[in-house]
């Protein structure tokens, strides 16, 4: 049973998103809807046209506007918020690699979903996946509450002056952004000591002036591009660090991998947001039967967590499953192929299955997890293929 | 009367129910009362729907889940342990007792059809007639019976909330603001005599609750 809670609303998670931002007080919010996202732009825009929220509120003909106002905010030192999903998403391409080179500290949630055509408004990474290596901080959730927290410290991150890098909070369309729960809420007065007001080091100033953006030859080009990634992986320092404090003021515990069952399991399922949780219901009935399994979920994709290295070496598991809801086509499923990539590094043989389940929203029921997982065959498994 | 969830008996430690409405009548509001009562009885709750294309008068179905732990199935609910049908004539467009469990849970709001429910006996039957609660209290939007808070009242027959928890939560979705769960905001307000100082509209939803409940008929077997 839950212990009742002092302060627990029931919401969406896109309410929940919303209700973060509020507390992050941007100073621009610059958005364009498109559904399943809509609902977080929405309550956003409400809390601005009844004053509780004092953001300036721009409302832009596309995407690709939507992140050109984030940038030029954030160029002048704001806090910015975004929010988008699938089509709208790949329509702001150029920005988002422009706001992650340039440096700014935007945070972006992005409701996942497919691609068309065809038209198809449910959930999938993909268009998350294909920005992989845009240089965002990329996180997935897998609840209500792990959307409204992790939008909570995806400002101190990405604010933070070692990291200095726009931060994505994924949650998955409709599966996630529309099912209700109950959320604990956080004091306001307490996430405000938790962030602290945004200071960009090279945002424009009046009294120093100075460029942003010019022609860069390339003796430099490479310097900027191996600073990025020396902040990106320390980024993975601080988030934890960021974790640790947010624990401390709410009393809940994330990590850039979580564990489920792990510690003694010879199989070991490795997935990302909601399909995560479901195997965990599919681990516990398998464990029932006798089968020594667990879930490990990574929450934080880039940077490609240390503690998802530290963990693969520690536990003892020769069988990996690796459930990917993105494909790159022509070569498998995304995060699989990751995996594997870090098994080599580590030396580590192990025996691989990968499926590819969920994709434009395809339900993913725990018993079908089950019978997929029990299935010795390795390689490469399509759900319902 | 509540089902019984207890942590060693891992098949019944949830509880998963689908709605039957008609786009306009408050299904998902309905499953929303649904989660947001049993949260009020200190469990874990979720409600969903299915998105496509929804409009008004199509058939949509929503769900909710309740359990002692937390909810981790984020798939739908193809094996309902409950069924709830809020409009008297989608029970012969739609197979509503589809994947229900034997046994399971089967409340119909009859309208003032007569239905054949003799088809249902594999199951625990319950019926009112929701639609005439909800025009004797003209609980209408756009000149459409509201259907919602009547099924929810009616609900609590079958064990799954208590009629108070379910008056709770119509008062926290419909109070307008947010859906607080667990701040009594209206504490002490459930019972119908202490509610004087309400809305006129909210008083009415709840006697449309009670009514409901009253009025919730099992058809077959005991209890």
């Amino acid at each position: 049973m839950r212990g009742m809670q002092e302060e627990e609303v029931f919401v969406t998670g896109n309410e929940a998103v919303a209700r973060a931002v509020k507390l992050a007080k941007p100073n621009v919010i610059a958005a364009y809807p498109i559904t399943p996202q809509t609902e977080i732009v929405e309550v956003l825009a409400r809390y601005v046209e009844s004053g509780e929220l004092k953001s300036e509120y721009i409302h832009v003909e596309s995407e690709h506007s939507a992140m050109a106002a984030c940038i030029g905010a954030a160029s002048m030192g704001a806090r910015v918020f975004t929010a988008t999903s699938s089509h709208g998403f790949l329509y702001m391409c150029e920005m988002i690699f422009w706001a992650s080179i340039a440096r700014l500290p935007i945070v972006m949630a992005n409701v996942n979903r497919a691609l068309g055509p065809g038209w198809n408004i449910w959930a999938d990474l993909k268009d998350a996946m294909s920005h992989r290596d845009a240089g965002w901080i990329q996180f997935y959730t897998a609840s209500v509450q792990e959307a409204y927290d992790t939008t909570l410290m995806a400002f101190r991150i990405a604010e933070d002056r070692r990291v200095m890098l726009p931060t994505m909070v994924n949650l998955e369309g409709f599966v996630l952004s529309h099912v209700m729960q109950p959320l604990r809420l956080v004091n306001e007065a307490e996430y405000d000591k938790f962030l602290p007001p945004v200071r960009i080091p090279h945002a424009l100033n009046f009294e120093r002036p100075h460029t942003l953006g010019t022609l860069i030859s390339p003796e430099h080009n490479y310097l900027v591009q191996y600073d990025h990634n020396r902040c990106m992986r320390a980024a993975d320092d601080v988030i934890a660090e960021v974790e640790r404090e947010f624990e401390r003021m709410s009393g809940r515990r994330y990590g850039a991998v979580m564990k489920y069952r792990c510690d003694d399991a010879e199989t070991l399922v490795i997935a990302m947001g909601t399909l995560a949780k479901e195997a965990e219901v599919a681990c516990d009935s398998l464990r029932e039967k006798g089968e020594k399994i667990g879930v490990l979920r990574l929450r934080q994709l880039r940077p490609f967590p240390k503690a998802f290295l530290e963990e693969v070496k520690r536990l003892t598991a020769e069988r990996f499953i690796i459930i990917d809801r993105a494909y790159s086509s022509g070569y498998g499923g995304i995060l699989a192929e990751e995996v594997k990539a870090k098994l080599y590094d580590l030396g580590l043989k192990k025996e691989v299955k990968s499926i590819i389940a969920g994709l434009g929203g395809q339900d993913v029921p725990h018993e079908a997890l089950e019978k997929m997982f029990m299935d010795k065959r390795g390689g490469e498994v399509w759900f319902g293929v | 009367m509540v089902w019984s969830m207890s942590e060693s008996d891992e098949g019944k430690h949830e509880i998963e129910i689908r709605i039957h409405s008609r786009g306009g009548q408050g299904g998902v509001t309905a499953a929303k009362m649904l989660a947001v009562a049993a949260s009020l009885e200190g469990k874990y709750s979720t409600a969903f729907s299915i998105y496509g294309a929804e409009r008004r008068g199509s058939p949509t179905a929503s769900f909710t889940r309740i359990s002692n732990r937390e909810i981790r199935k984020y798939s739908q609910i193809r094996k309902p342990d409950c069924v709830i049908v809020m409009d008297p004539t989608i029970a012969s467009v739609v197979d509503v007792t589809e994947g229900l469990k034997p046994g399971g849970k089967l409340l119909i709001n009859v309208g003032n059809n007569s239905m054949d429910l003799e088809r249902f006996r594999d199951y625990e039957v319950y019926a009112v007639d929701a639609t005439r609660v909800s025009l004797r209290f003209d609980l209408k939007v756009a000149g459409i019976p509201v259907l919602n808070v009547p099924m929810v009242g009616a609900a609590a027959k079958l064990g799954i909330i208590s009629l108070d928890s379910a008056k709770q939560a119509i008062l926290k979705v419909l109070g307008g603001g947010s859906v607080v769960i667990s701040l009594a905001r209206y504490a002490g307000t459930t019972a119908l005599d202490g509610t004087e100082s309400l809305p006129s509209t909210l008083r009415k939803n709840l006697m449309a609750a009670e009514l409901a409940y009253k009025e919730t008929k099992r058809l077959n077997g005991s209890g």
